[in-house]
Formats: C-alpha cells, sequence, structure tokens
C-alpha cells in the first residue's frame, strides 16, 4: 500500500492507501474520489483522468508514454505539470505523492 | 414524423447490434448518432487498437470490429441518421416522441439508449467570456472557410485539425498558430508544412503558449496569450479556432426523466429497461449492480432489450423464440437459403 493524496480544486484533501501495481486513476475511483472521470477506463484514450503533479514530485515519477502529451493537449487546462492519472502507476517509489485535481474534466 | 418500431441512440458495437437482434425478431429499427460516422468509441477513440476480449474473436481492432458488425447488419438495410443528436424525448400516449438536432422527428414505443459515455462533442475553450462570441467568431468547426478571406483568423491547438486549417487558411488569411508546448502531434508532412509557412513568414507560429483572455464588445478584437514562462502577448484578431479533440458528454439524456447514476443510466437486467416504460438504456451507459463495461457486456444487454421491444411494438403478438441455425423466419429475414 502507498499513501497518495487527492487535493480537489476546492482545496478540500483525501489521503488513501492504494495498492501497488494500481493505477493513480484507479486509487481515487475506488475510493470515491470526485474530479477523476477516467471514461475511457485507463486506455489512454480520453483526457479525463487529468491531474496536476505537485511541482517536486513531477521529476520524480517515471516519464510520459508515447502520446501521454497528445491526449494531454485536449485535456481541460492543461499546465507544465499535467499528466493523465491513469498513466501513473502506483508503487513504493511514489509514497506520499500529492496531486492537484482540476476544476472539472471536460 | 418518421415511424418506427424502436430507435437506438448510438451506432457503436453495442447499438448495431442492438439493431441486428432487433431485425432478427422482426422489428424495424433506426438508429442516430451525433457523430460522423459508425463505430462509436472503436472508431473516434481507438480504431487502431487491438481488442482481446470478443468472444471467438481472439484480436481485431475498433475499426475490424466495426466493419465485421457493419457487415453483420447488411441483410437488414438499416437507415442511419448521423452527424445528429437526440435532443429531446418526450411521451405521446403510448409512443415517444423524439427529436433531433436536425429537427427530425420520430415516434416510436421504444427507445433503446446505446449512447456510451455521451454524446461527443468539440471541447470548447475553458475560458468564460468565448461563450458569447460562439458561433459568430469563435468557432471549434468550419462550415464555411471564406468568412475568413482577409481576415485575421488565430487558431489553438496541436493536432490534425489545427495544423490542416493553419496550412488551408493561410493561403488567404492572416494566421496565428498557437499550441501549449513545441511538439505536434499531426502528420508528419503537415508538421513540416506548418514550420516551413511559419518560417516564410505566413503562419505566426507561437509554442508554449496557451489562451489568457480575449477582448472586444460586439466582436471579438483581440487575443491574449500567455507563455509558459508566463510571458503574456496580445494581438488583434478577427477569428478564433479551437481544435482540443472531442469530449464525451451526457447532454440532453439528463433531461429525459431517467434515474441516473453519476453518468450511467440505471436499468433491470430482464429488460435493460430504465424507470420509464419503453426507454432502455444497453452498453456502457447502463448501470445495475455488477455491471461489466465490456462490449460483449453490450452485447447482451442489446439482445434482452430487443425481446423487451417486441411487446411494445406488437402488442396483439406472441413473442416465440427462435435459434438462427433452425429458424426458416429468420433465414428469410436474413436472405439465407434454409436446408
Amino acid at each position: 500500500m502507498t499513501k497518495i493524496t487527492y487535493i480537489e480544486h476546492n482545496g478540500k484533501e483525501h489521503t488513501v492507501d492504494v495498492q501497488n501495481g494500481l493505477t493513480v486513476m484507479e486509487g481515487a475511483v475506488q475510493n470515491d474520489i470526485p474530479g477523476i472521470d477516467a471514461d475511457c477506463g485507463g486506455s489512454m484514450a480520453c483526457a479525463t483522468c487529468h491531474v496536476y503533479v505537485k511541482d517536486d514530485w513531477y521529476d520524480k515519477l517515471d516519464e510520459k508514454n508515447e502520446g501521454e502529451d497528445d491526449m494531454i493537449d485536449q485535456a481541460y487546462e492543461p499546465k507544465k505539470n499535467s499528466r493523465l492519472s491513469c498513466q501513473i502507476t502506483v508503487s513504493d517509489k511514489i509514497e506520499g505523492l500529492v496531486v492537484h485535481l482540476p476544476e472539472k474534466q471536460v | 414524423m418518421i415511424k418506427t418500431d424502436a430507435l437506438i441512440i448510438g451506432a457503436g458495437p453495442t447499438g448495431l447490434f442492438t439493431a441486428h437482434q432487433l431485425k432478427i425478431i422482426g422489428l424495424d429499427c433506426q438508429i442516430v448518432d451525433n457523430l460522423d460516422k459508425i463505430g462509436g468509441q472503436c472508431i473516434e477513440l481507438y480504431p487502431d487498437k487491438p481488442i482481446y476480449d470478443i468472444p471467438a474473436i481472439p484480436e481485431c481492432t475498433g475499426e475490424e470490429l466495426t466493419q465485421n458488425l457493419i457487415k453483420q447488419l447488411k441483410p437488414f438495410k438499416i437507415k442511419f441518421h448521423l452527424n445528429e443528436r437526440v435532443d429531446e424525448v418526450k411521451k405521446d400516449n403510448n409512443n415517444w416522441e423524439v427529436k433531433t438536432s436536425n429537427d427530425k422527428k420520430f415516434s416510436t414505443p421504444n427507445v433503446i439508449i446505446a449512447g456510451g459515455v455521451g454524446s461527443f462533442e468539440p471541447r470548447k475553450f475553458s475560458l468564460k467570456e468565448c461563450e458569447q462570441f460562439e458561433n459568430k467568431s469563435i468557432f471549434y468547426s468550419i462550415k464555411d472557410k471564406k468568412i475568413f478571406e482577409g481576415k485575421t483568423v488565430t487558431i489553438f491547438g496541436g493536432g490534425d485539425s489545427a495544423l490542416d486549417w493553419a496550412v488551408e487558411l493561410s493561403k488567404n488569411s492572416k494566421v496565428n498558430l498557437i499550441h501549449r508546448r513545441d511538439e505536434f502531434r499531426g502528420a508528419n508532412a503537415t508538421v513540416d508544412k506548418v514550420h516551413e509557412l511559419a518560417k516564410s513568414g505566413k503562419i505566426n507560429l507561437y509554442t508554449k503558449y496557451q489562451l489568457s483572455g480575449i477582448g472586444g464588445s460586439s466582436n471579438l478584437e483581440s487575443v491574449e496569450i500567455t507563455h509558459e514562462n508566463k510571458e503574456v502577448k496580445t494581438f488583434k484578431t478577427d477569428y478564433m479556432l479551437g481544435f482540443f479533440g472531442l469530449i464525451m458528454q451526457l447532454g440532453p439524456i439528463a433531461n429525459w426523466g431517467l434515474n441516473l447514476n453519476k453518468k450511467t443510466i440505471e436499468v433491470d437486467t430482464e429488460k435493460f429497461e430504465t424507470n420509464q416504460k419503453g426507454i432502455y438504456a444497453v452498453g456502457d451507459i447502463c448501470t445495475y449492480p455488477g455491471k461489466l463495461k465490456l462490449i460483449l457486456s453490450g452485447f447482451h444487454e442489446g439482445a434482452l432489450a430487443a425481446r423487451a421491444c417486441f411487446k411494445l411494438a406488437r402488442p396483439n403478438e406472441k413473442y416465440r423464440f427462435e435459434f438462427t441455425t433452425s429458424s426458416k423466419t429468420i433465414k428469410n429475414r436474413l436472405g439465407v437459403k434454409s436446408d
């Protein structure tokens, strides 16, 4: 289990334990954290699990997959620290990760 | 007014197979879809991605699956209404009166919603002020390119639509192209062309910029963009075009008095009927205890909803279950010879 913190756009924080091997998107969905839609179910075919990774965490994550930035182009208000949470796999390496959720996904 | 036994909303795999099941049992049906092509998410989101869990098909792409479903429907000559969104569903005695965005009207006892995650709509600028200029000087698709002649057009986006239009409009307009990063996701040849046109001054290219403001009262007059490093630029523009891909929205379905659960519609598992008699939901858009968002589940749900439609479409007849392998009637419908 790895601790991940999701901060909603209104500032509400949710810190949950997510099983290693799941994605940060799945961690949100399984814990009913509002603000992640994940319409395509994690196949990197939409951009509705979009998150902003807290700055100091951005470089610690594995590099983006090919095509992820193409989908982020289509997200709501993408920024430099934007990621698709379905493409971040949970492991001990990211214990304590903090992600901010955008105002909306669609 | 078009009369039909059942109207299917959504031409994705579930909608297509549901049509097949309706025709097999002798009902007629028509299909409406907001996209300009048949196939739904399979075609729009992942035409080239392989799918491995369609029973008896070890591997196929979204496009192949769609082509096969269309082939399976061939004997039936089904009427498709593409590029149309169903906007209204209203009760009219024992029938539902359905109206589309093109003002087409249907009267049917059965409406089957096979709408996936909703209808595909272009993603719009997130800046609120843009709404007042929408369809006047801000567009998300182009119907008549002549209006841009001799004008300044500011295009946002980094995919094929943005690049293709930048190249095309640069012939007769002053074009600014703005994208949030350096890389483009369009076809290589188009990307090269854009860089070439930028070099020769035909396109003003701004990368790592995003929209931060607009100006104008009755007409759009100016646009403000901000660089990653916070540097701000403002310039005059007559038109703005946004090409940020498509998003899926439940849209008007939310207004039809159906019991919703997040973005899905609650149904029973006998008929896949909603809380409204004669309105069914199948595929990704429906929910019930144990629901799996798999294409194969959609096929099952469509088959059962089709049988439920029979009762309302043919109140004086009794539905009789038959196998395609042995039924003469079904073989006639399929146009194949029986032994």
